[in-house]
């Protein structure tokens, strides 16, 4: 499977004894043990939005120790996020949602350095936002973050863990691996307005964005410590109302628009407005 | 060919249920013949030519069918069609 990063056991930085103790129960597992804790503490995550899906992933990577967390937001905490967006709080209504994020973050483990960026990920800000990274987190809302963020996370060779909820369903995957798919090979295109379950249309379930932001957190942990089978090639089908898993196969699309043999997107678009017209790039 | 189409929840409110019985001779016939029985879930399977859409997906037994010939792809007795619309939210 396909790794992050990979530095040497000698190049990782020591855990002090305060460290040992907190991850002890990842260090008794072989497949972790120090060297693994010793590399998420090395590791670079990125998630874009601190929402639903933001928030189990947020607190789930703190709490394992990855040792850097970007966040990228720019909203504010709004009383109706609460009933899913678990990183924040009551007394959290009205700030800024990085704000409240990095306060509980470093609350839960003060061993994690989190970097905010208060912004909407945009074709202007997205390699400088992603190049630092290692794993790229896709826990957004709308359509053209999605797009955006696949098409910047293949061209800049980093995976893209992916995440995505409606009402009682959800659907996760790894793109953009050496080897893997990526988003635009499931669906080459954004779809415009009321083909699909339109944002008006809206409600979630609020524990789906917990079980699919978790298993988006496990997926980017194995990356981090390269063990075990990624989602990669593979598309996680979740339905909460039958409380069922299904899996379809994905595979690179030779002819796809971003990571085919002949892309014929290469630099970054700006899809606007996906809830109020047709998306045009911009 | 006896074919059962599975539909998200999201989409089963178009239609009976979430798993629908079909027959047809390729996945174009048998989203053909959904989309004349339930008019209104039509227009969230394919375009107004017939045509699949970048967006939703459709799964013959789990293999993507862009591979194997898209609407053209030839179904058996049994054959389990699934489709997966593009969702967006987080």
């Amino acid at each position: 499977m396909a790794t992050a990063t990979a530095p040497l056991a000698t190049q990782l930085e020591e855990l002090s004894s305060d460290e040992i103790l907190r991850y002890s129960r990842h260090l008794i597992l072989p497949e972790v043990a120090l060297e693994g804790q010793q590399r998420l503490k090395a590791s670079r995550v990125l998630l874009i939005g601190a929402g639903g899906l933001g928030s189990p992933l947020a607190l789930y990577l703190a709490a394992a120790g990855v040792g850097t967390i970007g966040l990228v937001d720019f909203d504010v905490v709004d009383v109706t996020n609460l009933q899913r967006q678990i990183v924040h709080g009551s007394k959290d209504v009205g700030r800024p949602k990085l704000e409240s994020a990095r306060d509980r973050l470093k609350d839960l483990n003060p061993h994690v350095h989190v970097e905010g960026f208060e912004t909407r990920l945009t074709s202007e800000n997205a390699l400088e936002i992603m190049r630092d990274y290692d794993i790229v987190i896709d826990g957004t809302d709308n359509f053209a973050t999605r797009y955006l963020t696949n098409d910047a996370c293949v061209l800049l060779g980093k995976p893209n863990v992916y995440g995505s909820i409606y009402r009682f369903e959800g659907q996760s995957s790894v793109f953009a691996t050496e080897d893997g798919p990526c988003y635009r090979c499931l669906y080459p295109e954004p779809p415009p307005p009321g083909l699909v379950p339109s944002c008006a249309e809206g409600g979630v379930l609020g524990v789906l964005p917990g079980i699919i932001g978790s298993l988006q957190a496990n997926e980017a942990l194995k990356l981090a410590l390269g063990i075990g089978e990624s989602l990669s090639g593979r598309l996680l089908l979740f339905d909460a109302l039958s409380t069922e898993f299904s899996e379809v196969t994905l595979r690179r699309d030779p002819n796809c628009p971003v990571c085919g043999d002949a892309p014929t997107i290469t630099e970054y678009i700006d899809y606007v407005e996906f809830c109020s017209g047709r998306p045009t790039p911009a | 060919m006896a074919v059962t189409l599975f539909l998200p929840t999201v989409l089963a409110k178009l239609a009976d249920g979430r798993a629908i019985e079909s027959t047809g001779d390729t996945v174009g016939a048998v989203v053909a013949d959904v989309a004349t029985r339930y008019p209104n879930l039509a227009p969230r399977l394919r375009d107004e030519a017939g045509q699949p859409y970048p967006f939703v997906t459709f799964y013959l037994n789990d293999e993507d069918i862009r591979f194997n010939g898209g609407f053209d792809a030839k179904v058996s007795d049994g054959d389990e069609l699934t489709v997966v619309p593009a969702i967006a939210g987080g």
